[in-house]
């Protein structure tokens, strides 16, 4: 009797375990059967975030359907780079990877990607700036197909003009102010331990920088600008603009309240980037966009210019068809088009810009205040200096001694760099 | 069918047998024979088939990775749970195995990883092997020649497409000479045999079979793998219609351990201490790979001054937050839980029910809330009474505004837990204190709360133990700010965790090894408060008991 039950159970249970199996072969096979006759295994997996999963995967089938290849658009909605980089390490990483161009540097260190190899008719139709950015030891490491900076967003209705100076800026708010148009002076949010990005504008305008050049034109982390005589100098004009001078800038504005305020009708100078537009439009705000004014008398101010860009992963299994897809497909204009329409950054293709310029005057206006943009620095070393930074900016905006802040800002940055 | 319902259904009649007669042997073996019902049996070859498929579906990813070690292990367990749940031998076992088995899986596992993983490096920079780094130092040094031509490529095969010999059937753009390349070389091919297509691809090569994007994705590795040896260097592809002349300008020397730079000469010896490659001048080479760097991690968190430095200041406070979290909350939800305990009170489930209310909202998204109405200008608690206080800006009043927002969102489930124990109390005993002339405070103080702490002191511990490490609150609401001017590393609100946090992936990139290790110290930590606690607390129940 005991033998009788314990054989019933081995059987049937083997046979579940067999059914579950079949199960998921049927799952799988479906499909697969489903794809034109001429797909004979190859595959492409592709991780990007959820709004670029949207727009790439028409573009993908379509390249699976014409070379015969099933292409897979995953997507992965938090911490894409930290989950491509441990994915990659156990083998079961995608073969192209959708994101930002300042992940570069630590995507190489841990080997994670591979270089892209264009050729120089293919290199020219891009930006210059969004080729730098994408370009780290010599090497070409992505494909931009966007780019993004800040812009000054005005409301015309407060503000006709556009500032020249950001003294004229402050003057423009402070008259509104004065007149109970508007609550704020200028919204550039900082939050309690700042924004080192939306503060770079003004940061590079007062004369400061954050590294040096090195011979081959990529940044030199050796060379660090924060705590050197020129920050301590941007600062203090910094302080001058914060809660215990003109009160332009504030601790109060914070990522999340910034745009919100704008669009509120509470301050009428915005600094943000081509993300903020949606909100604006969806708010019915008579908005113009023009370059991030600088102070008087200082240099011009310089916004970060951040790329979006495809890379081939240097672990994939399907690394020649990744190639094939990022080097001669993301490279053509229409996939630039329909990333644009999914989310209206302007293009990095020059030819993809010209398509959708005319539609759009927006675009031309954001690339108009990036083109004395500096590029975001993609070096590992990078990653030491926004904590930091941003803290030491929040407390010379509420009142901090600029020179001893930075300074202290400066070392703790020098020591996390290795 | 049949058979398996027969199964059963006589072992129940034989089980139920001895319960007339009422033989004591017969009785005894019913107890070790416990009827088998449809409803056992159905469940048991429903949850055995479950292991039989866990354990299948989780060999093949480990044959595919030849990790035989592994897979013995996972042959072993399931062997032998199919083993104990057939025999029916071994009763106290199958009760302990499946919660030992995840004890394992989710507890042991972990910490002993966690464990390991502080005497590495492993970081951003040192994950993989040294063979890894040789890899990724190699490929990412490649670099197309200057000037050189950039060819249509088109990856073919010398017979099947699936076997055959890879070879590159490359067209030069400029003359339009079509050439077959592999490991031995470029070779002309005769334009007579060959049909280029418009993009300049080869279509067809007499004595070959050109692949299509689906066929060479299949060989993808080997098309990756193939150089094509020109006088300037090597002929690479680049995707699948795309060749390109290119020289790997670092190579690694064996002979030296060193990887050396063609172009500037320059040379980086291996380094086993750090897991990277050195220059003589101390440059070091970004790809490096995990080592064992022994107690160098625990050493640093003792020794470094920007650690070490802040680290009791930061203790003192991580211990005021996790005492008064759990007291302020306590002691709230114990009041009110008292309050609607009264008899005398009306509409209790009313007040019971909107009182749950702050525990049913996801606490992730109330800490956002919460910080967003802290704020001085724009935030709801300074419009609300008219105050303009910079919560986040003052390090006392951020304290103060982070135990705030902890009994709001903590007191809910204190409440509950109170009422329930609460309930417990038996009346008479607070019958008898009122008897006796004892007034309410004094039969509260007397009474009611140290039965109330035996059943709630545990889980007072495990409120501690919790917010001891709860990163969520502090990370989502002041970020451990506000720092001072001179010192953004370590702020008023920092708990250890939101400071190690900060330490291991603030820098140059992620230093898993380095969090290892000072959680190991927060561990230590929490540990022997929670030890010291329970062993208090089996003193109380011993007394109330």
């Amino acid at each position: 009797m005991r033998i009788r039950t314990a054989g019933v159970v081995a059987v049937l249970g083997l046979a579940l375990a067999a059914s579950g199996c079949g199960g998921s072969d049927d799952d799988s096979s479906a499909p697969a059967a489903k794809e034109s006759a001429g797909a004979t295994g190859g595959k492409l997996v592709i991780w990007a975030d959820d709004k670029r999963t949207a727009a790439l995967k028409p573009f993908a089938e379509k390249f699976g359907q014409e070379n015969g290849v099933t292409v897979e658009v995953q997507a992965v909605s938090k911490d894409l780079q930290t989950n491509f980089v441990t994915a990659s390490q156990q083998g079961s990483g995608p073969d192209v990877v959708v994101g930002a161009h300042d992940w570069i540097g630590n995507l190489v260190q841990n080997g994670a990607i591979d270089p892209v190899q264009l050729a120089a008719d293919q290199k020219s139709g891009f930006n210059e700036t969004a080729v730098k950015a994408v370009t780290f030891n010599g090497q070409l490491y992505g494909v931009p197909y966007a780019m993004e900076n800040l812009a000054l967003i005005r409301n015309t209705e407060l503000a006709p003009e556009a500032p020249k100076t950001i003294e004229d800026l402050v003057a423009a708010g402070k008259k509104l102010k004065a007149d109970k148009k508007a609550s704020e002076i200028l919204c550039l949010q900082s939050g309690q331990n700042g924004d080192a990005y939306h503060i770079y504008p003004l940061y590079t305008s007062a004369g400061g920088y954050l590294f040096g050049t090195a011979a081959n034109g990529d940044y030199d982390p050796k060379d660090l600008g924060v705590g050197k005589p020129e920050s301590i100098a941007a600062f203090q004009k910094i302080a001058k603009l914060g809660e215990k001078g003109e009160g332009a800038l504030k601790r109060s504005i914070t990522p999340e309240n910034s745009i919100a305020t704008f669009t509120g009708k509470k301050c009428a100078f915005l600094v943000s980037g081509p993300w903020a537009i949606a909100d604006a439009k969806k708010a019915n705000i008579s908005y113009d966009i023009s370059p991030v004014p600088g102070f008087a008398g200082g240099s011009q101010a310089q916004p970060f210019v951040g790329v979006q860009a495809f890379y081939v992963a240097a672990k994939g299994k399907n690394k020649a068809l990744a190639q094939e897809f990022v080097a001669n497909y993301t490279t053509k204009p229409e996939l630039a088009v329909a990333l644009y329409n999914a989310e209206p950054r302007p293009p990095a293709l020059t030819a993809a810009l010209d398509q959708v310029k005319g539609s759009d005057p927006d675009l031309a206006k954001f690339t108009e205040a990036g083109k004395n943009g500096q590029v975001l620095p993609a070096i590992p070393a990078m990653a030491a200096i926004w904590d930091p930074f941003g803290k030491a900016e929040a407390a010379i905006i509420g009142g901090a001694d600029p020179a001893k802040t930075i300074t202290a800002a400066g070392k703790t940055i020098s020591g996390q760099i290795k | 069918m049949s058979t398996k319902l027969s199964g059963p259904g006589s072992t129940r009649t034989s089980g139920r047998g001895p319960v007339g007669p009422g033989l004591p042997r017969t009785a005894r073996t019913a107890r070790h024979h416990a009827p088998v019902t449809a409803t056992g049996l159905v469940v048991k070859v429903i949850l055995l088939g479950l292991v039989a498929g866990i354990a299948l579906w989780a060999a093949f990813p480990l044959v595919e990775a030849e990790k035989w070690v592994g897979l013995a292990l996972l042959a072993a367990t399931t062997a032998g749970l199919f083993y104990l749940y057939l025999t029916p031998r071994h009763i106290p076992a199958k009760y302990l195995v499946p919660g030992t088995l995840f004890l394992i899986a989710f507890q042991v596992f972990p910490v002993l990883y966690t464990a390991s993983t502080a005497f590495t490096n492993f970081g951003d920079g040192h994950r993989g092997s040294k063979d890894d780094a040789i890899v990724a130092i190699q490929s990412s040094s490649v670099k197309q020649v200057p000037g050189s031509t950039e060819y249509a490529l088109s990856v073919a095969t010398a017979g099947d497409p699936a076997t055959g010999a890879l070879v590159f059937l490359v067209t030069d753009p400029a003359t339009g000479a079509v050439s077959a390349g592999d490991a031995d070389g470029l070779r002309r091919l005769d334009a007579a045999d060959v049909t280029v297509g418009s993009g300049g691809k080869v279509t067809a090569a007499d004595g070959y079979t050109v692949l299509n994007f689906g066929q060479a994705s299949a060989r993808s590795q080997e098309i990756t793998d193939l150089v094509v040896p020109t006088a300037g260097g090597a002929l690479r592809s680049s995707g699948l219609s795309r060749a390109y002349e290119g020289r790997a300008i670092r190579a690694y020397d064996a002979g030296c351990d060193c990887v050396t730079d063609s172009e500037s000469s320059k040379r980086w010896t291996a380094d086993a201490a750090t897991g990277s490659f050195v220059a003589a001048d101390g440059e070091r080479l970004a790809q490096g790979w995990q080592v064992n760097v022994g107690l160098e991690n625990f050493s640093r968190v003792l020794t470094d001054p920007n650690i070490s430095g802040p680290f009791f200041g930061t203790l003192l406070w991580n211990f005021a937050f996790a005492i008064g979290s759990t007291g302020f909350t306590f002691g709230l939800g114990m009041a009110i839980a008292l309050a609607l305990h009264s008899p005398r009170m009306r509409g209790t489930n009313l007040y019971r029910v909107l009182l749950i209310l702050p525990y049913a909202m996801p606490s992730f998204a109330m800490l956002l809330v919460w910080r967003d109405m802290f704020n001085t200008d724009f935030g709801l608690i300074n419009n609300l009474f008219g105050l303009g206080v910079d919560w986040f800006g003052e390090a006392w009043s951020a304290r103060v505004a982070v135990l705030l927002v902890q009994l709001w969102l903590g007191y809910p489930y204190m409440f509950l837990v109170a009422t329930g124990a609460l309930q417990a109390i038996p009346k008479e005993l607070t019958e008898a204190t009122s008897v006796d002339g004892a007034s309410p405070w004094q039969s509260f103080r007397a009474v009611t709360l140290p039965l109330l702490l035996v059943a709630l002191s545990p889980l007072l511990i495990a409120s501690f133990a919790y917010n001891f490490n709860n990163i969520n609150a502090i990370w989502l609401t002041t970020e451990g700010g506000p720092f001072p001017a001179d010192n953004p590393r370590n702020g008023a609100t920092d708990l250890l965790i939101t400071y190690t946090y900060r330490l291991a992936f603030g820098a140059q990139g992620a230093e898993f090894g380095m969090a290892a290790a000072v959680s190991i110290f927060i561990f230590a930590i929490v540990a022997t408060v929670s030890a010291i606690s329970f062993r208090n607390t089996r003193k109380q129940e011993e007394v109330y008991s």
